[in-house]
């Protein structure tokens, strides 16, 4: 058992912090309040290489594993940052890379690695179909040499940012199905082409998120744009879950230690009633109960990640490190917000946009409540709930 | 055409110098260390000359184990190779020592240009540069602001206190460059892993012929005999504004020929 990172994997850190160290709170802070999209940070870390980590390097990206990855995420957020605006671009060619034909990875990958495609949207949520994916309604006919699809779609995030997107769509009808996770099939659809068969309806959300409903009509898509096999789309879905979770764990992970370290700084250098506020067990307890949080979470985000590169099945260790880390980022984020006081309000603080973003992680891309489910179910052996 | 950039491997800025009080040197051992930002100006160069007119850099650090994480920097921003001079035998050499043994490895490798920083941003001595060239026997052209190379000439912009001087020498030379000369690049992702897989060569003092009586403290001939503080700063002056404040700031700026 060795607790350490390696030294390559401590100069990924390191370097991070350099490049994050470029964009300061203001330039965040500035992003979120314009609702824009933080397009001179992502094309930095694209020159730099960072979001090609992923991909093997004879598609021409780094091939490191999910421990990096996950390192380079923490990182972001940690810096007061955040990697949802570009952690997709890192991880959805998981399933091309996965699931797809050597032609359609050679055809995308070296793009994508070079930043010349932007692959970062995945379209799997419908208004009728959120935790219950097995429902969605968005179907793809067959018709000849292409597809044509029709349907709707919503918190689809980055199609905007993205030039191409994976679809999730019904090729069977549910009601004809035996097996219910059977029938859904992944396309790549080309969105530079897909242009008047896609609406892209950008929503107003809490968080700064470059999400979107979309309504699809009459979208074709060539059958060579089929990823996999035909009727297995939701086991190349579920395929993806598990590095996902651990990826989105480090940026809690991130966000977390972030909060950590502005309370406590805070704490030391507010004075009320004549000594630092942190001199309060009232405000120092829930700071260092967030802290060991933080850090068991960060065991288990390790745990997880270690297992995932070594191809051992770690469903459990990624589910549960999702789970905590975003409970504990949301407590550290609570905890950061009380010992600012008013001033933990004040945009200028950054502690109300990092509290708001932290919150999603907790909701998407799967909310916790289907996490307990998974483990009571899988790892627990009790009735399926749902 | 072959460059060799000397760069040292310093404490890193995130760390509170001390020195150690029995040998007045600065405590090495056991604390972070980084790339010389100044070095990685010298690198940075190197690294744009080769890219223009093709051939490789070669890094050389002289520096204890720790060193390795800067020369590894140094390979992740672009560098062909590295040559690490790590021997205990070395620990204490002062700045003669020092360029004996830099200019001892330079002699080992294939050459057109080395290129050093002015000064490093640990100890500022500023003089291995010219020592370095004085042992190699070449040209020294020293505080490079800019450099250009046609074929067998080099062509230096040396900053001075009004402007610059254009000099020239012919290859092979030795640079030194001003902190300012550039930005040096950030390492990609594909330059840290391919450092993995680039050679560093060590040396011992040894091998570089080089006995107690050159380098190492044994061979130092430069000695600390004290490291003090500054004077504490005095405070300043302090104007009221009573109507004249304006004047009286005007005064003193002149009483300093500042104005
Ligand atoms: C900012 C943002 C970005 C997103 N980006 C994308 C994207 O790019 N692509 C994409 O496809 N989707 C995206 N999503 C969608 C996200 O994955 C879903 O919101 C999430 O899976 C939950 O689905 P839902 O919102 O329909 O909630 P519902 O399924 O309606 O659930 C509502 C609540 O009920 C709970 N619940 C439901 N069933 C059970 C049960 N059986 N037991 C216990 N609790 C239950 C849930 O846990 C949740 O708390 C995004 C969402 C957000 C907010």
């Amino acid at each position: 058992m060795d607790f350490n990172l390696t030294q390559e994997q401590q100069q990924i850190r390191e370097e991070i912090r350099r490049v994050c160290g470029e964009f300061r709170d203001a330039y965040w802070r500035d992003i979120d309040k314009k609702r824009d999209y933080p397009d001179a940070f992502v094309r930095r870390l694209t020159e730099l290489g960072w979001l090609a980590a992923l991909i093997p390097e004879e598609y021409g990206g780094s091939g490191l594993g999910i421990t990096e990855a996950s390192i380079i995420l923490e990182e972001i957020n940690r810096s007061g940052g955040s990697a949802t605006v570009c952690h997709a671009q890192m991880y959805t060619m998981g399933t091309l890379l996965r699931h797809g034909s050597e032609e359609q990875k050679r055809r995308y990958l070296p793009k994508i690695a070079g930043g010349e495609l932007r692959l970062q949207a995945f379209g799997v949520t419908e208004p009728n179909a959120g935790s219950e994916t097995t429902r969605i309604e968005t179907t793809a006919s067959r018709r000849g040499d292409r597809y044509v699809i029709h349907g709707q779609k919503i918190f689809i995030s980055r199609v905007l940012q993205s030039d191409l997107m994976l679809l999730l769509a019904r090729t069977t009808p549910y009601d004809e199905l035996k097996d219910k996770t059977q029938g859904l099939s992944v396309f790549i659809v080309d969105l530079r082409e897909a242009k008047g068969k896609i609406e892209v309806k950008p929503l107003d959300l809490m968080i700064n998120h470059h999400t979107n409903a979309l309504f699809i009509d009459g979208l074709e898509v060539p059958a060579e744009n089929l990823l996999g096999q035909e009727g297995v789309g939701f086991r190349y879905i579920i395929d993806g879950w598990n590095a996902e979770r651990i990826l989105v764990a480090a940026e809690a992970i991130g966000d977390g230690r972030w909060f950590v370290e502005r309370a406590a700084k805070y704490a030391n250098e507010r004075i009320v009633f004549g000594r630092p506020i942190g001199a309060n067990q009232g405000i120092q307890f829930p700071i260092a109960q967030a802290y060991a949080r933080i850090e068991a979470a960060d065991l288990v985000r390790f745990q997880a990640a270690t297992k995932f590169d070594r191809k051992e099945r770690c469903g459990a260790e990624a589910n549960m490190a999702k789970l905590l880390a975003s409970e504990a980022a949301w407590e550290a984020a609570n905890a950061c917000l009380t010992t600012h006081g008013g001033y933990g309000f004040a945009a200028e603080y950054d502690v109300e946009r990092k509290f708001r973003e932290t919150r999603l992680l907790t909701v998407a891309p799967v909310s916790n409540n289907l996490v307990l489910a998974y483990l009571a179910q899988h790892v627990l052996g009790m009735p399926k709930s749902y | 055409m072959n460059v060799i950039v000397c760069a040292k491997v310093i404490p890193a800025s995130s760390v509170t110098i001390e020195i150690d009080p029995a040998t007045k040197c600065m405590v090495r051992k056991g604390v972070p260390h980084e790339l010389d930002p100044a070095a990685a100006s010298a690198l940075e160069e190197g690294l744009r000359l080769v890219e223009k007119h093709g051939g490789a850099v070669t890094v050389l650090t002289m520096g204890i184990g720790d060193a390795t994480v800067g020369i590894r920097n140094a390979l992740a921003m672009g560098a062909t190779s590295a040559i690490h001079l790590f021997d205990d035998a070395l620990a204490g050499s002062d700045t003669l020592g020092t360029a004996k043994a830099l200019a001892a490895a330079i002699k080992k490798e294939p050459f057109d240009l080395v290129i050093c920083a002015s000064e490093a941003s640990d100890s500022y001595s500023g003089v291995v540069a010219g020592q370095i060239a004085q042992l190699l026997g070449i040209v020294p052209l020293t505080f490079a602001k800019e450099i250009a190379v046609d074929g067998k000439k080099i062509n230096i912009k040396r900053q001075s206190e009004t402007g610059y001087d254009v000099v020239e020498a012919e290859l092979p030379a030795l640079v030194s460059v001003t902190s300012g000369i550039n930005e040096p690049r950030y390492p990609q992702l594909k330059g840290i892993m391919a450092a993995k897989k680039k050679e560093i060569k060590k040396y011992t003092a040894a091998d570089l012929g080089l006995g107690p009586d050159q380098v190492g403290a044994s061979g130092a001939r430069e000695k600390v005999l004290t490291v003090g503080r500054p004077p504490a700063r005095q405070a300043g002056k302090k104007i009221t504004d009573e109507g004249d404040g304006g004047k009286q700031i005007a005064n003193f700026l002149a009483e300093l020929k500042i104005i």
